[in-house]
Formats: C-alpha cells, structure tokens, sequence
C-alpha cells in the first residue's frame, strides 16, 4: 500500500515488515519517533530504557537471544552507548541488531552538531544512510539481513531532514525470520582479553568483506548525468538536495552505505569525469576516504563544515543562478522558543533567579531557564552533567560556592545519567543543593514515560521509582519537596537546604502544563483599575502575559490559571472569572 | 508539472503539522509526489516554527529555500513577515490577522512591528489577510483556527475539489474533532 509517512514512521514499519521482536530506546531529537511508531505494532515488545547504554545493552541481550532487536537514539545518545556499541562490534550478534543514530545538523534541539559517522568508522561497525522514508523503510530490512549474514550490529543513521519529513513509501506485510537458536559460546560472546584478542582479526576481516559488499550493492549506485565535467559523490539529504539543484546534469555516485566506503566503486566513478565533487553535511568523512585512497576531490573547500546545507548551497557550490525572492523586512524581533505558560519550572526558576543563585543547568525543556527574562542558568553540558559539575564546582571554590549554588535536573535526564552522580555527592562529601525538577514526564521529546512516571512506553501501570528513597537510600538526610506554583514555599525551601551544612536534594513537583490528565483552572484577567503598570508580572517571562495600551495583558487562549504571577502583583491586578486573587 | 512550494509558518503549538499533514494527504491522494518537512523539538515551544511542502512529479529535497515558495500560509502576522525572503517575487501570503508577542516584546526588549501586511505587500508579495481565529471560534474552537486557514488556501487549488478535501480531512482528524473541523474549513473556504 501507497502512503505518505514521517522518515522515523517508515523506519518503524521497517523493523515490523522485518520481524523486530525487541526494541528498547531512550527519546532524544530527531530519533523519537521511531520507537513512538513501533510501539504502535502490537507484535513488538517496545520500551523506553533509562538511558542509551540500557537500551543498547537491552537491545544485545535481545540479539543474543536469538531475535532481532533495535535500540534508538539521538546522535548524543551514542557517546552514552558507544561503550556497548566497540565490544558488540567484536561479539557480533545472534539475532539481527539494528541502532539507530540521528544526527542533529544545524541544531535544531541538540547541544552540538557532532558527525556520528565517525562512530562508525571507530567501531568498525557498518552504517546505512537513508535519504528519504522509502530508505528508511527498505535500508531497515537490508539492515538486518546484513547483521545476521556479516554477524555484525549494523547502524542507520537518520538526520533531522529525513527523520522529520514525510514522503511517500509502499508498504508490505510482515514477515518474521525463523529465531536463531541460542547457544553458549564462551569465546564469542566472554570479551575478557583471551577471547577479545581472536576476534578482533574476525572484526577486520569482516570489514573487508563489508568493503566488497560495498563494491556491488545496489544502495551505492551511479547515476548518469549529461555533463561529465563534474561528477558529484554524496548520501542522505545531500543527495536529494543535488538532485533539485541541478537534476541529472552531472553524473552521481549515491551511497546508502557509508560505512565500510567502497574502492574500487569511486576510483571507476572519478575516472569517467574530470573532477569529482563530494557534498556531505558537517565532517569531511566521505572525502577523506576518497583522498586517502588516491582519488582527487573537492570537498570542504567548496562546502561548509557548519549546519545544514540545502539545493541553494548545492547550487550556489556548483556555479548555478540564485533565484530572485521578496527582500527581507528589517528589524523583525525574534521569537525564541520558550517556557510554556502554567510551567511549573518557572516558579522556580523566577526563585533562583530573584536570589541571583548561580544554577549549573541539564537538558531538557528547563534549558529554556537560561532565555530572557528569567536568565538562570549558568551551564548546561550533557546528560547528567549539572549534579557532577555541581560537585566539582564546591570542591573547587568551598564556602565560597556552597551557599549560593545549585544544580537544576529534570526527572527523566536524572533517571539516565543523574543517579551515578548524586552518588559521587553522597560518597565523596561535597556540601552540595541538588533540584530535581520533577515534572512526571520526558518533556522537551514530546511526553515518553520513565522509571518515574509509573507507565510504560504503551501508557499501562508499570514499575515506579520513588525519588525520596532513592535519594534517602543513598544517604542523603535532607530531601524536602516543594510545590513550585508556590513561591513562598519554594524560596523558604532553597533558602534552608543552601544555608545547610550538609548536601541535600529539593525536588521541585509539578506535572507537566501540556500533560492531557493535568487539569487547568480558568485563565485569569488583569483588572485594569487595579494595575499600575509595574511590570513585575512580566518578570517571570510567561508568554500569556504581555502590555496592551500601558497595562498588563493576559492572552485567555494560553494562561492555564497557574497563580505564578498573581503571587507577583501586589495590587492584586491579577484576578480570576469571579475577580478574586 | 514544476513543483508546488508552500510553506506553513507560525508559533510553536499553534497546529501547523496538522495542517502539514492535511495537505501532504490531499496531494498525494492526487497522484503527486510530496514532501513535507517538520520540525519537533525544542522549536516547538512556542518559537518560530515553518513546515515545508512541496509536491509535484517529482520532488527531491524536503526543504523550500529563500526565492522558492509559491505560498506562504501563516497563522501570525510576524511569522508571515519572517519568513518572506522564502517567497517568490509576486508568491502569495495567506495570513491569519492574529498577532502574537514575542519574548523580547514581552519583556519590553522590542516592539511589535507596526504596518506588516503592507510591508509585505511593499516588498512584493500579494497579500491575502483573513481572521482565521473568529472563524475558527465561530466553528467551536480557537484550535481549529489552522483548518479555517487551509479552508482558505484550499481556494487556490481549481483541480483539487471540496469532496477530495474533505476525504482528506476525514483521513487527518480523529473522529471526535471531524465536525468541528468540517466547518471551520468551510468557514475559511466560503471567507
């Protein structure tokens, strides 16, 4: 059947047309929706893993077992699983293992724009690159029949253009592979030094068998041009943008496997044109290849390193008109992204930032607590990192740091990579204040459950952690929960756990403003007699309120009747349907 | 036939991968290749968002570039404004009237730009302006304002017909929101 599917959905139907039995992932931006969709598929046991190194590691059991697994994530998530991802380069796999890696371009929701097609190469573990959702669908059943004949985990990796767009592919039934049997294999699978030194030539020796794979497989092919004066080397969304920019002009050799990259398919290809052009998004990883093994090619001197690239960077590269648009109008103001109205991080972060306490931020949507007005955040890194540089900071500057410091961490990210470090704080005695902003859900992602929210990937009851006895069981003797609509409570608590002598964990409770079960009050209205045009409600930056005609202005369509700033107004301007404060 | 480019643009949450969403269907259902390209994440959040589709015999890249959109359909007249460098000399904007504050305008940082639809107009677009939100009240709901603005747009198509539409709008909606929904897109059609 003919439809029009996301490049992650296609990925999905993919893995079901394939016979995936198991898939355990963790949320991260552009990779989502992958496992969002094969949760769909009742045939497939789907979860949301603490993090990427339990997916991956879920993922092999899984393989071992005997069937076919995936594991996804964010290109970010792959530095947490690389650990796994060398060692299952050299055990192999039982079942067919596919993980699936998306790359971030141009940042749309990531903290760097790193290239994962290094991993690849460092792994030595091969690598499929759809270019649109019919790939993504086809390179996901190539992908497992490669790992089970090459006995080998094999990586897709999606990027933002073609995990989130939508084009049309043909859909066909499922078909599941007989399970591999399993059996124990002590030199296979035991990776202690002995064992580890004799796969690792099994490793190389697979690779060059992967290189002749890539010498004749379909998915690297050439495609014929009119004009042999340039000829173009490119994968992914590069090649669909080289195609719109000059059609079939130019000779194209498209890879689908970018990793092991062929020989003796580019030297053939460079010798029937006068100059080959390699065009590939952020690291020259295709053109290094090409000039290590003695083929000429323009590469990064004609393309950027930084962000993404489109067929007006494809065809300004190749000489090619511009196209005339409208001018642009000047001084638009911008219009980042922001705190939703009725978030309950805002009532802590407008505390934080009123004490002017230095925060040393995670990701997440509480990131957003660095933006204008509010300005909290000092720091934001990776996964965890706010609780372990917390630490690190009090060790280094003491009573000088410890009274006016703390680290801000959301439910789910403390779940993946907070808990090893709140452990160091327990074990190794610093006098620090932790905040875990307990929102009951994976926000930024777009609301997948974890081990604290109670529900599984599909909605049902499933195992809950209790953030207070965790907190406690690791020692710490003061762990307070506070309210964060509340502001007096807030601030009296952050003020009692800072002045403290010992660490102590506040965790700051609220589900989630967009949360379906969360049950707004009705928006609330400025009385314009009352309002002196004091600003103060403006200062926690909700995006509901704003000035209109010199008084405050609140926009019914999006205040959710939090209270926050009525707390603010000492006028009581701020009144609900009835007019009450 | 050469590609369509139209571009979605608005604030985050305001519904543009529904209506995205409804016209990659109603397209396809017409036998053109399509693209549609989204944008998830942190941009969601009340940020600027623009989604992409293109159809045609044959579309390559997900992407619409500067000088490439043949419409732009906003929902806020700022993100209208932002995005027109996107459009075609002499492209169309269909613009929902609605103006929505920015964080820097909230915060007093900046002000909200005065005279945008002649602006555009200035700058060569051909401007069509619409009260998307009154209709979509009208209808039941401010949230059906996105399909009251593709009612409108769906004006613009002669060979794709009212039924085709709303075939695809059946495809698109859950059930409990078809009628609401309905006629919110004929409200914008019949504006």
């Amino acid at each position: 059947m003919k439809e029009i599917m996301l490049g992650n959905k296609a990925f999905a139907r993919g893995l079901y047309e394939a016979g995936a039995a198991v898939v355990s992932s963790y949320p991260g931006t552009p990779s989502t929706e992958v496992t969002e969709e094969a949760a769909k598929y009742d045939e497939i046991y789907c979860e949301w893993a603490p993090n990427e190194k339990v997916a991956m590691e879920v993922a092999f059991g899984a393989s071992l077992a005997g069937k076919r697994s995936f594991c996804g994530m964010k290109h970010v998530g792959l530095n947490v699983a690389a650990d796994p991802l060398f060692t299952i380069s050299y055990t192999g796999v039982n079942g067919g293992m596919i993980i699936c890696v998306a790359d971030d371009p141009g940042m749309h929701s990531s903290q760097n724009e790193q290239d994962s097609r290094h991993y690849a190469i460092a792994s030595k573990v091969p690598m499929l690159e759809p270019s649109n959702s019919r790939e993504s669908l086809e390179f996901a059943k190539l992908a497992y029949d490669l790992s089970e004949k090459y006995d080998t985990p094999v990586i897709i990796k999606m990027c933002t253009r073609v995990a989130h767009s939508q084009s049309i592919v043909e859909t066909s039934e499922r078909v599941v592979p007989e399970p591999k049997k399993y059996e124990k294999n002590i030199a296979k699978y035991v990776m202690m030094p002995g064992n580890a030194i004799k796969r690792h030539p099994i490793v190389e020796q697979r690779t060059l068998d992967l290189i002749k794979y890539a010498e004749e497989t379909p998915i690297n092919r050439i495609e014929e041009g009119k004009d042999n004066s340039v000829g173009i080397i490119t994968s992914s969304t590069c090649y669909q943008y080289t195609k719109e920019a000059v059609g079939d002009k130019y000779p194209v050799l498209k890879l689908g496997m970018v990793n092991p990259l062929p020989v003796e398919k580019i030297k053939n290809f460079a010798k029937t044109v006068k100059q080959v052009i390699v065009i590939e998004e952020l690291d020259p990883v295709i053109e290094t290849h090409c000039k290590n093994i003695g083929v000429d090619v323009k590469g990064k001197e004609l393309f950027s390193l930084l962000g993404e690239f489109s067929q007006s960077v494809v065809a300004k590269a190749l000489g090619e008109a511009e196209k005339e648009a409208c001018p642009a109008i000047e001084g638009l103001p911008v219009r980042p992204p922001v705190m939703c109205a009725g978030c309950p991080h805002r009532g802590l972060f407008y505390t934080l930032s009123k004490h002017k306490i230095r925060v040393l931020g995670d990701i997440g949507c509480y990131t957003l607590g660095a933006v204008a007005p509010l300005s909290a955040t000092d720091m934001t890194l990776c996964m965890g990192a706010s609780i372990s540089s917390l630490h690190g900071f009090n060790k280094a500057m003491g009573d000088a740091s410890e009274k006016d410091t703390v680290c801000v961490i959301g439910d789910s990210t403390f779940m993946h990579s907070g808990m090893t470090s709140l452990a160091n704080i327990a074990y190794n005695q610093s006098n620090s204040t932790v905040i875990i902003l307990d929102n009951s859900i994976t926000g930024m992602t777009g609301h997948q459950q974890n081990p604290t929210t109670g529900y599984n990937i599909k909605g049902d009851p499933a195992g809950k952690i209790d953030l207070e006895a965790l907190c406690r069981a690791m020692g710490f003797n003061r762990v307070a929960v506070v309210d964060p609509y509340d502001l007096a409570q807030t601030e009296k608590v952050i003020k009692e756990e800072l002045a403290a002598d010992e660490a102590s964990v506040i965790i700051s409770r609220r589900p989630c403003a967009l949360l379906k079960y969360v049950k707004h009050k009705p928006s609330l209205h400025v009385d314009t007699d009352k309002c002196r045009s004091c600003r103060a409600c403006m200062k926690i930056g909700c995006p509901a309120i704003s000035f209109k005609d010199g008084k405050a202005h609140v926009d019914n369509t999006l205040c959710v009747g939090c209270g926050v700033c009525q707390q603010l107004c000492k006028f009581d301007a701020l009144v609900d349907e009835g007019g009450n404060v | 036939m050469d590609t369509v480019n139209i571009m979605i643009v608005g604030v985050g949450g305001q519904g543009s991968l529904l209506a995205s969403k409804l016209l990659g269907h109603v397209v396809m259902t017409k036998g053109y290749d399509v693209k549609v390209s989204e944008v998830h994440g942190m941009s969601q959040r009340g940020g600027s968002v623009v989604t992409y589709v293109r159809f045609g015999d044959k579309v390559y890249s997900p992407v619409i570039d500067k000088g490439e959109a043949d419409y732009i359909i906003s929902f806020e007249v700022l993100e209208a404004a932002r995005y027109l460098p996107f459009l075609k000399k002499g492209g169309k904007v269909i613009v929902n009237a609605q103006e929505i504050d920015p964080m820097p305008v909230i915060t007093g940082a900046a002000q909200y730009p005065e005279n945008l639809l002649d602006k555009m107009t200035a700058a060569g677009a051909d401007v069509s302006a619409m009260d998307a939100l009154s209709l979509a009240n009208e209808a039941g709901s401010p949230k059906a304002a996105n399909i009251a603005l593709m009612g409108r747009f769906s004006k613009y198509f002669g060979d794709i017909t009212e039924e085709e539409w709303l075939n695809s709008l059946e495809a698109c909606v859950p059930p409990k929101f078809l009628e609401l929904n309905k006629k919110a897109f004929y409200l914008g059609r019949n504006s």
